[in-house]
């Protein structure tokens, strides 16, 4: 099993590193990064030239790309438009996606696969049918409504009640914050909670309701009916032998979406003003920051293949057929 | 008769919000429904006289059959069609409305301002409903994009397998780790300053999000290869491009035309995110998703001017949902089974 993961890692680096070669050209026909600079009367031309000559404006794309991937190598992402270095910058924006994406991501599993079997167990009741109708719902909306009302008419309204800002939806954290880790965390907590409920709404409906088919298909197999038939106690049926065999295609759907759910952070982020990798990325797209954007794409796509990775494993362990071949 | 009526209205309905909006081409395009319709049906009356002993049912004949068998499937493209049909006659009767003021600012909904109006004057369910054809269009554009490019990639990685194979599929996996919302927020620029945004954003929509058709296409291909009626094609002396186009391909319509009704779901709702951002679709063309994002601001003070476009979005989608499901079922019962 070792192999076999070693062998899809290898796969992905592969994949990434040619990701990198389409993103990089892509990202540098996007725009002019010194666009605006241009418009400025005020701006001598030795000063623009400058600035081209540090941003390698001058050179075609190939070679741009190859000083990006030498610096890459050495671990640097280079500098963004304002010169300042691109890896500190973006390593304090994911910290503050991650929190959120990863809350979300584990709450919304957690809540796709309890509602999921819960309505494939009562299938055709009020609760199936309810889990059903709120599934279809949050799939049918966008995330930035979905964020919107929760913002406008579930989170402003009850500060207005109570007067003061229990639930806070404006950044990731209070304006004036000291201390400590452990000092600081609750003020983290809070500020989190609206955005990660956002996330994880938008997030688990699809799940649930491929966990209620694949455990409604699982159900109808043989080895369950022989299961109960041997007379082991239905939560061990449900456990041990249908649950295991439903979450397989959840884990892949689960894996696909993670893309999604990066692409939900953007908007949740851009609902709730965070200045996370969303906020980081669509201000590097207004600015035409050609290096600022590439290393928001390198660092998703790591997550991304990563993810595809921890997936795999979940796989082997779920399908003892896969460890083998 | 009511089955093959809604299934040709829709389907001139949504060419017709693709070809053009310009209006004397859907007066005339509603005529033409209106007289097949009258004339289909005599026709029908007659033939059905003459084979109601032995009732023949094709393929279709038992695919629309089931799908007319679900309630909320039925309900779906009612739904669908009323919306369709509202926005089509609001564009033909008030061609300029939603680019006209009225002088009324942020007026609450009235029977004179079905919607309301906005901030500016607009009357919004003007906005809405020419914001509806747009969506649609763009809709129908990447569904179309998607399904071709995904069919014909997946088919051949399917049919060929070997090396055409792995290209193809490391070609999927690249599309897979760099999302398609970053993509399009990096093309936003290039998109804002042509002519007709909507059009090259579903284009470029399109080219994206071929990849799950592919994939889709490719596992049938693969399960459709080893067995007998391709082989015995195969044997009669049949092309290549003869048993994936006569052989192949009409055994896969089904998990297609299922995934394209998602896909157009899944562009509507991908528009409205990038016009969020204010990267989508920019004034003078109006979308749903325009509309909620200068709406957002009065949530709060003139509720109408979010709610209302939220709301229609949220019928539009689920609507396309329902009916997806129904065709689910209808064309691929076995693995609808376990609804």
């Amino acid at each position: 099993m070792f192999r076999y993961i070693l062998r899809r890692f290898a796969a992905s680096i592969l994949t990434l590193w040619a990701s990198t070669v389409i993103v990089f050209w892509l990202v540098c026909l996007s725009g002019d990064p010194l666009g605006e600079l241009r418009m400025n009367p005020h701006l001598s031309h030795e000063t623009l030239l400058l600035r081209i000559h540090a941003l390698h404006l001058d050179k075609s794309i190939p070679v741009r790309y190859w000083i990006w991937f030498k610096g890459l190598l050495h671990g640097s992402l280079g500098i963004n438009l304002e010169g300042q270095v691109i890896r500190s910058g973006i390593a304090s924006a994911l910290q503050i996606t991650l929190r959120m994406v990863v809350v979300a991501t584990l709450l919304a599993i957690v809540i796709a696969v309890v509602t999921g079997v819960l309505a494939a167990v009562r299938r055709g009741g009020i609760l199936d049918r309810s889990f059903s109708f709120i599934n279809f719902v949050l799939l049918a909306t966008p995330t930035f409504v979905i964020g919107l009302v929760l913002k406008l008419y579930v989170a402003l309204p009850i500060n207005q009640a109570a007067g003061s800002y229990v639930l806070p939806v404006n950044g990731s954290q209070s304006p004036t914050l000291t201390g400590s880790f452990w000092h600081r965390l609750p003020d983290y907590a809070i500020h989190m909670l609206m955005p990660t409920l956002t996330l994880t709404l938008v997030s688990y409906s699809s799940w649930a309701i491929y966990q209620r088919s694949s455990f409604l298909e699982a159900m109808d197999m043989d080895h369950v009916r022989l299961a109960r038939s041997k007379g082991l106690s239905p939560r061990r049926v449900l456990v041990r032998h249908i649950l295991r065999n439903a979450m397989i295609p959840v884990v892949t759907v689960v894996a696909l979406d993670f893309a999604g759910i990066l692409g939900g952070a953007i908007i949740t982020e851009s609902v709730y003003s965070w200045n996370g990798m969303g906020h980081w990325f669509i201000s590097a797209v207004g600015a035409t920051d050609v290096y600022a954007m590439v290393a928001y794409l390198l660092i998703t796509a790591l997550f991304i293949i990563v993810f595809n990775l921890l997936t795999d494993v979940a796989y082997a362990i779920l399908d003892p057929r896969i460890r083998y071949a | 008769m009511l089955k093959r009526l809604l299934s040709f209205i829709i389907i001139i309905d949504l060419v017709a919000a693709l070809i053009s909006f310009y209006w004397p081409i859907k007066v005339f395009l509603v005529a033409l429904v209106a007289w097949r319709v009258l004339i289909g049906a005599k026709k029908r009356r007659k033939a059905k006289r003459e084979v109601d002993i032995v009732q023949v049912l094709g393929q279709w004949g038992q695919a629309t059959r089931r799908f007319m068998n679900d309630r909320l499937a039925v309900l779906g493209l009612i739904v669908l069609l009323v919306i369709v049909m509202a926005s089509l006659a609001e564009s033909i009767f008030n061609h300029d409305g939603y680019m006209t003021l009225t002088g009324d600012y942020l007026v609450p909904p009235s029977w004179h301002h079905l919607f309301g109006t906005t901030q500016v004057g607009i009357d919004l369910f003007s906005a809405v409903m020419k914001g509806i054809l747009v969506d649609i269009r763009v809709a129908v554009v990447v569904s179309i994009v998607t399904i071709s490019v995904g069919t014909i990639m997946g088919a051949i990685a399917g049919y060929f397998g070997g090396k055409v194979d792995a290209v193809i599929m490391q070609i999927i996996n690249l599309f897979l780790i760099v999302p398609g919302l970053s993509i399009l927020i990096v093309l936003s620029n290039q998109l804002k300053t042509s002519s007709d945004t909507s059009l090259l954003l579903a284009v470029i929509v399109g080219l994206l999000g071929w990849t799950y058709v592919a994939r889709l296409v490719r596992a049938e291909f693969l399960s459709l290869r080893t067995r007998d009626f391709v082989e015995a094609a195969r044997a009669l002396g049949a092309g290549r491009v003869r048993i994936i186009a006569r052989h192949m391909l009409p055994n896969t319509m089904g998990p297609i035309v299922v995934n394209g009704t998602l896909t157009m779901a899944g562009s509507i709702l991908l528009e409205a995110t990038l016009s969020f951002l204010g990267l989508g679709i920019q004034p003078p063309e109006v979308s749903l998703g325009a509309l909620l994002q200068s709406g957002q601001d009065f949530a709060q003070n003139a509720p109408w001017c979010f709610l209302f476009p939220a709301g229609i979005l949220l019928i539009l989608i689920l609507s396309i949902f329902f009916v997806g499901d129904g065709l689910q079922s209808a064309l691929d019962p076995r693995k609808a089974r376990a609804k």
